[in-house]
């Protein structure tokens, strides 16, 4: 079949793909390229919108943890973000779940809370991501999260739920009150369910509930030392845990996930920060000139034309961080977006594949 | 160069505060558009992919009727016209990174490619790179005269000039083949200025791409026809003919066309936005036609927009043109445009008359408009 394929593209539809005729006809039709159709929205929880999506048949499954990358348009512009599907893995109609909480600044999220509706056709690429449940199960397992961070864990837990999992489960969760938890019932009603499974929602904005610490876990799971744990949240928790667990010497047993918060808009006069030109391994501080000056004050030799934004010789990748267009002043803090080095300026960290 | 613009005191002298006006109001311009652009123009450019990818489909699907003249014309018709745009309204558009703002990976100038056999790599670096950078700068642009034609008086007439509108035809039959040796630069080959070592992968990149256009054209879709093979090939061949002669006509009439001009290093030197904004203007030329004539020469007809703003959509360019136009004629700044028929028949004039020796032809060497630059004064056109 991929044989075939090749032959068609080389022979008949050179230069373009066979995708590029395929899509016209049907989006879900490509071959190469992976889409999904929504097929159900539902908002739950204030704030949060879960999809069900319908992938395409190049769709394998994703492990419980693993995060897929979509892509949406928007005002003509095509915006990919990363989020951890919510259901168990290997369900058999091979549907996906996506639990959206609307960020603040979150352009894609915002979007897709507002406007999803079944028949919509998003990108959709492979799961992919090391965070996920070992093929063979642990002892026990302990899994926490904070606010959208509950989506990979929610994963893990309805998998070993399906799985009649026999050992302990914690599942420990914080957020800003009980409507912002997403599943909150589902949640209570496996707790219900399976007398291994312990369910403890934390509240620590509007209750008297203290943040995460050695002491919280040791009441809620005393056996934590020989479980694995699985942790993905906001800076403050992730950073908490990790501290009890290195004092613990756990180390090892603590798995996380960081998960991106939006960038926050920065001042564009700020020329602080490191660029980082991983291509090449070279860092430097940087200078607030454009990205090709900088590049080449580095040492680096990039390819580039014009120097003035005309003739796009020297796009590159900038893998993170905010850049300006120095033509017209527009912010970018995109991940993983091609931009021109010769009109774009690092504001704070940015790391280019240079 | 030599177009005189005439004001009552002799030719038009723009002053240093009047260029950077100008600057300014295409910087303006540049911007409101930029701010502007979203799903409109995404939707337009996706309609005309689909337009060109249903058009070839329906040429090729034509050609198994071949043998009916009728079907064979219509099948001739709809490859060229799909080979047409997707060589100027997309083709050219994408990779000049128009539509990078889309982030849509297919439709990213570094990864484009069109249908035609010069690779799109080296089109971005002879196009992108060397003749929008340096447009109508001796011995910078190469496209004034590909390195074959006389196109400019200030190009040195040699006997071999007198083949000129000969060479000039023979690039306009083959004109995607011209386009794809471009960066070859073989007269700077011939003149010992390159070596064949500097070309070496330039060459292999372009037999490998015009190696598959050749085999999709002229062996696998005639073979998939059976008995009409030979149809089909003539088809295809066709089609591909009559893609060289409009496109090489909209692009010659760009820039070649009385009234165009030309500069010197020397006058560009150092250049602010607002001398580079008004060296694109001086240097372009326009050809008035219908919405489809435009979206036909890929928005080409509009060159003086499309030379300020390569880089924006060129779907853009009819809404941009009054407000460029009306910008010229506050500063008396000629804006050359004209019917199709006026236009190429002015650049085939030109082709005609440069072959011949300067002394046979009345030189038109009068000053161009004079542009004061920061500093000291440089006259530019002269």
């Amino acid at each position: 079949m991929v044989g075939l394929l090749d032959l068609v593209q080389k022979t008949m539809t050179t230069p373009h793909p066979l995708d590029r005729y395929l899509e016209l006809v049907r989006p879900t039709l490509t071959r190469r390229s992976m889409r999904a159709e929504i097929t159900h929205v539902r908002r739950s929880a204030v704030g949060s919108v879960t999809l069900t999506l319908k992938p395409a048949r190049q769709w394998s499954g994703h492990v419980a943890g693993q995060y897929v990358q979509i892509g949406v348009v928007i005002d003509g512009v095509r915006h990919t973000r990363c989020y951890s599907p919510v259901n168990a893995e290997g369900r058999r109609d091979r549907h996906i779940e996506l639990t959206i909480k609307a960020h603040p600044h979150g352009l894609v999220s915002n979007h897709l809370h507002d406007n999803a509706i079944p028949g919509m056709v998003v990108d959709l690429e492979p799961a992919a991501g090391v965070f996920h449940l070992p093929a063979s199960r642990p002892e026990s397992v302990v899994l926490i999260s904070g606010g959208s961070g509950i989506t990979p864990v929610l994963s893990m837990l309805r998998t070993l739920a399906n799985e009649s999992y026999r050992g302990r489960i914690l599942f420990l969760h914080y957020n800003r009150s009980p409507e912002f938890v997403a599943h909150r019932e589902e949640l209570e009603a496996i707790a219900m369910q399976h007398s291994n499974v312990r369910v403890e929602f934390r509240y620590p904005e509007t209750q008297r509930d203290a943040g995460f610490g050695y002491d919280e876990l040791e009441a809620l799971a005393p056996w934590f030392a020989d479980a694995q744990t699985y942790l993905c949240g906001p800076p403050g928790l992730m950073a908490a845990v990790r501290t009890v667990y290195e004092a613990e010497q756990l180390g090892p047993r603590l798995h996380s996930e960081e998960f991106t918060l939006t960038t926050a808009v920065v001042d564009p006069a700020d020329a602080e920060g490191k660029v980082t030109f991983s291509g090449s391994g070279v860092v430097a501080e940087n200078t607030g000139e454009s990205l090709l000056e900088q590049a080449e004050a580095a040492g680096l030799t990039p390819e580039y034309g014009c120097r003035m934004g005309i003739c796009f010789s020297c796009t590159a990748v900038k893998r993170s961080g905010c850049t300006r267009n120095l033509r017209t002043g527009e912010l970018d803090s995109d991940p993983d977006q091609q931009i021109q080095i010769c009109i774009s300026a690092p504001v704070g960290d940015v790391d280019i594949a240079l | 160069m030599a177009i005189l613009t005439e004001t009552p005191e002799g030719p038009l002298v723009l002053s240093v505060e009047q260029v950077e006006e100008i600057g300014r109001e295409l910087d303006a311009l540049r911007a409101r558009v930029t701010a502007d652009l979203g799903d409109r123009d995404r939707e337009y450019i996706y309609r005309v992919i689909k337009a060109q990818r249903g058009l070839e489909i329906a040429g090729r699907g034509l050609l198994y009727l071949g043998f009916l003249p009728p079907f064979w014309l219509a099948g001739v018709a709809a490859l060229s016209v799909s080979k047409i745009l997707d060589n100027m309204e997309i083709g050219h558009n994408v990779m000049h990174g128009q539509w990078d703002w889309m982030r849509e990976p297919t439709l990213n100038s570094r990864v484009f490619e069109w249908d035609t056999v010069c690779p799109a790599d080296q089109w971005r670096h002879s196009h992108n790179y060397m003749h929008h950078t340096y447009t109508n700068i001796l011995d910078m642009d190469r496209d004034i005269g590909y390195g074959i034609l006389r196109v400019d008086e200030a190009q040195p007439w040699n006997p071999l000039r007198l083949g000129n509108p000969l060479y000039a035809f023979m690039l306009m039959v083959a004109f995607e083949w011209g386009v794809m040796g471009h960066d070859l630069e073989v007269e700077n080959i011939v003149r010992g200025k390159k070596s064949w070592a500097d070309v070496k992968t330039l060459l292999k990149g372009q037999s490998r791409k015009a190696g598959r256009q050749v085999l999709k054209d002229y062996v696998v879709f005639p073979a998939l026809t059976g008995p009409l093979f030979l149809s089909t090939l003539a088809a295809n061949f066709t089609a591909n003919i009559v893609r060289n002669l409009w496109t090489f006509s909209i692009i010659f009439c760009g820039h070649f066309p009385s009234g165009v001009q030309t500069f010197t290093k020397e006058e560009c030197a150092e250049e602010t936005q607002g001398e580079w904004y008004v060296r694109q203007m001086l240097g372009s030329a326009n050809i008035q036609g219908s919405k489809l004539f435009h979206v036909m020469s890929g928005n080409l007809s509009h060159q003086i927009e499309h030379h300020l703003f390569p880089d924006l959509p060129a779907n853009r360019y009819p809404e941009m043109a009054p407000e460029v136009r009306a910008l010229c004629e506050k500063h008396g700044l000629p804006y050359n445009t004209g019917g199709f028929a006026k236009q190429i028949g002015s650049v085939w004039g030109k082709l005609f008359k440069l072959a011949l020796p300067p002394f046979l032809v009345k030189n038109s060497g009068e000053a161009g408009v004079i542009v004061m630059r920061q500093g000291q004064a440089s006259e530019v056109g002269v």
